[in-house]
């Protein structure tokens, strides 16, 4: 599947491994609309967005942890007429200069249910999706502060008068 | 937005307005914190937003700080009507990342206790169906039946409903002595009364009139909001060419090509007048018969109890491996995903662990499949999609 | 009873207003639906056949806060919910009581070290009468906190205006026998090394 892909976009495919492909950020909206067209692909279902943190927060270990820090958001796809699967993946950096969060484009065009998935990943992981119709918080409350699941993210201590520990 | 054309809207003579009505998170019908905020006009309801939220208890959180085999008691209480199918789900992940391969006595067990969860979530869900369309009994008669399989459950693992007992490698314990009798008894008991509950709900008048024809979803609008588990096998039709999608069979894990079972999808001979495929009575029918198709499997399972090599469990590796592993499972709701990132460095705790949850697609469609039904009609279809909150918030 | 004893007959019982007040109140517990999380579908259970908490009075589930008398709190409350459990609380009527169900109502419970979300004991949220520990907790462990809300209810003194009792005593209390291996604790010790033993896993 990666070679269809490959035949298609050329070196813009950044990265290739088993069932999946690593893309930039700027193709991911036309990579992913091509996958579930195509007729020999027809991946319709996207299952999850998830997204990962790499960072490793205790400095001893920081040394050896083996990546760069990063942002990594995962998108698996499945296809109902061939049953295969796809990993699709966008790396980003933790950190935008000038403050804000990272972003990607929106797929709430392409899959419907990229809506709700794409909103629950910036409620815990803290990524922006551009275009995004109805970017809230999901899971957390509306005034919730930081995204619980990046590695450096502190616990609260008080909420609205509640003890937090 | 709706236009003049749409059938939904009727004129009156009368000016109605508009109203904003909220409906939990403390309601019954929404079983459990669901909250659904209502724009209606009259009885006929324009726009359902589903909030979400308040169960949310940081599962994600807690699996990236504790080893897996500590995680395995969190995975129980995600979906907590099916304990068994969230771990046989988080373990497999694991297992994959770490390259482990369990013996085929594992297997069978995890297959037995799987399919004997499956029965007894889904009898919940018929239970608490007929209580949110306003029939106390099939809720009685589901419980008894329930109660007969935790007891079998708690036979084996200590627990009624938080069971821990699939882990990493295998299962916990070895069934005991003369538990399969004990099972074999209460499958020979119990396929009588699947004929009851038909009696009781399936064909009663009223059920069928709050069902049949309501929440129409298409192939398609199911497919888009990835939807899976007898949500969408309700939508599929047999005879239009669409494949049983069940992914026991189409990726099949424990071992269940080796198992003669259906996966159920529609036409089915005997539905009711005014019953189309994709509403509210397909999708409940689906349940009711995948309880004979998951007695069938148990008892295959226990035939193959009888002849199986190998340990019930054995030994998982002190770390985990790099990579990443996703496995989906077929969880009564539908496919339940884990998705375990390992550290690259020789780490006994996963740098990211993602549950991804079969309801909270399946809820998402709400929105969709209620638009122009009346405000008595949203217990029907949410009772049908058969949520469980633990699940969709983590 | 004084001077009424023996006075009338045998079909009538004497009693004080107050312990017929206190008598009917504790035998018609109304609880409110309120289930968040697991623990409620163990709650569910006890409405169901088998344990059936109708027998002591308080199978009236109601759906509504204004007509129920006690609030069990069954799961995990978080922070977007506290102020809802707050708001159901204030919207019951007096006398109300409070059953904190399971670990995450006690304290916390298996989210206490990294639940960010969580709220660390219903205590923080409502005022709590009995606490059922347990992950949850069995349904006989639940009837149980209901019976000790029932004793709290029985030691009231509304007409009188007296002090209640601080500790209400039991009437009733469940005992448990034990089968034959865990008579005593060595029978006990040597069945959990027996158990130990046949759950050891392979080496792989």
């Amino acid at each position: 599947m990666s070679d269809i892909l490959d035949a298609k976009f050329g070196d813009r495919i950044k990265a290739k491994f088993a069932d999946g492909v690593v893309v930039e950020a700027g193709d991911l909206v036309e990579v992913m609309t091509y996958l579930r067209d195509a007729p020999d692909l027809k991946f319709e279902m996207l299952c999850d967005i998830s997204g990962v943190d790499y960072l490793e927060i205790d400095p001893k270990k920081a040394a050896k942890a083996g990546y760069e820090p990063h942002l990594e958001v995962v998108y698996h796809l499945q296809s109902f007429q061939y049953k295969k699967r796809f990993t699709v993946k966008v790396m980003l950096p933790r950190q935008v200069e000038g403050g804000g969060l990272p972003a990607v484009p929106t797929l709430s065009g392409v899959f419907k249910i990229a809506d709700w998935l794409e909103r629950e990943t910036f409620d815990l992981v803290g990524i922006d999706f551009t275009g995004h119709p109805n970017l809230q918080r999901i899971l957390l409350s509306e005034d919730w502060e930081g995204h619980p699941l990046r590695k450096d993210y502190e616990f609260p201590l008080e909420y609205h008068g509640i003890r937090g520990r | 937005m709706l236009g003049l054309t749409d059938p939904t809207v009727i004129e009156f003579d009368v000016r109605t307005d508009e109203m904003l009505v909220n409906m939990g998170p403390q309601h019954p019908s929404t079983h459990g914190v669901l909250r659904l905020v209502l724009r209606t006009d009259g009885e006929i309801i324009s726009e359902v937003t589903p909030h979400m939220g308040y169960l949310h208890r940081c599962a994600e959180k807690v699996g990236e700080n504790v080893t897996p085999i500590q995680f395995i008691p969190y995975t129980d209480r995600m979906d907590y009507l099916a304990g068994m199918n969230m771990n046989l789900g988080y373990s497999l992940a694991v297992e994959k990342l770490c390259g482990m391969k369990v013996p085929e006595k594992a297997d069978v067990i995890r297959v037995i206790i799987c399919e004997l969860n499956r029965v007894a979530s889904h009898l919940v869900a018929m239970g608490t169906y007929g209580l949110d369309l306003g029939t106390f009994s099939p809720f009685l008669y589901a419980f008894r039946e329930r109660e007969m399989i935790l007891d079998l459950l708690e036979e084996v693992c200590g627990a009624r409903l938080t069971y821990s007992y699939i882990t990493i490698g295998g299962v916990h314990d070895d069934l005991p002595a003369g538990w399969t009798d004990k099972c074999r008894k209460f499958i020979d008991y119990f396929r009588p009364r699947v004929a009851e509950y038909h009696t009781l709900l399936t064909t009663n008048h009223i059920f069928v009139k709050r069902t049949a024809g309501i929440g129409v979803m298409s192939k398609e609008l199911a497919l888009s909001h990835a939807c899976s588990g007898p949500m969408l096998r309700g939508s599929l039709d047999k005879s239009k060419g669409d494949h049983a999608w069940d992914l026991r069979k189409i990726e099949p894990y424990c071992g269940y090509e080796n198992y003669e079972f259906d996966a159920i999808i529609p036409p089915f001979d005997n539905k009711p007048d005014g019953s189309v495929i994709g509403d509210c009575w397909h999708r409940y029918f689906v349940r009711m018969l995948e309880v004979l198709e998951s007695l069938k499997l148990v008892e295959q399972g226990l035939e193959k109890y009888r002849t199986a090599q190998g340990s019930h469990r054995i030994e998982p590796p002190r770390h985990l491996h790099p990579g990443e592993a996703y496995v989906e499972t077929e969880c009564p709701r539908g496919a339940m995903g884990f998705y375990v990132v390992g550290r690259p460095g020789k780490e006994p705790v996963p740098l990211r662990v993602r549950a991804k949850s079969s309801c909270f697609n399946n809820l998402s469609v709400t929105d969709a499949i209620c638009r122009g039904c009346l405000i008595a009609d949203i217990p029907a279809i949410v009772g049908s999609i058969d949520i469980v909150m633990g699940e969709i918030d983590r | 009873m004084g001077w009424l004893e023996g006075r009338l007959e045998e079909s009538v019982v004497t009693t004080s207003l107050e312990q017929a007040i206190n008598w009917a109140r504790q035998s018609s517990m109304w609880p409110m639906t309120f289930g968040l999380a697991c623990c409620a579908i163990e709650m569910m259970a006890v409405g169901a056949p088998r344990y059936d908490i109708d027998r002591f009075g308080a199978g009236a589930f109601r759906a509504t806060p204004r007509q129920a008398d006690l609030m069990i709190v069954a799961g995990t409350v978080n922070f977007k919910m506290a102020s809802r459990v707050r708001r159901l609380y204030n919207q019951m009527p007096d006398p109300k009581f409070v059953i904190a169900m399971g670990a995450c109502t006690c304290g916390g419970g298996p989210y206490y070290k990294y639940g960010y979300n969580v709220v660390k004991g219903v205590d923080l949220v409502v005022p709590v009468d009995v606490y059922v520990p347990g992950c949850p907790p069995r349904p006989e462990a639940l009837l149980e906190g209901l019976m000790r809300i029932q004793d709290k209810v029985r030691g009231m003194k509304d007409l009188t205006k007296g002090q209640p009792i601080d500790m209400p005593i039991p009437v009733r209390t469940g005992f448990v026998s034990l089968p034959e291996e865990l008579r005593t604790p060595e029978l006990a010790n040597a069945f959990a090394v027996r158990n130990k033993e046949l759950a050891k896993p392979s080496k792989a």
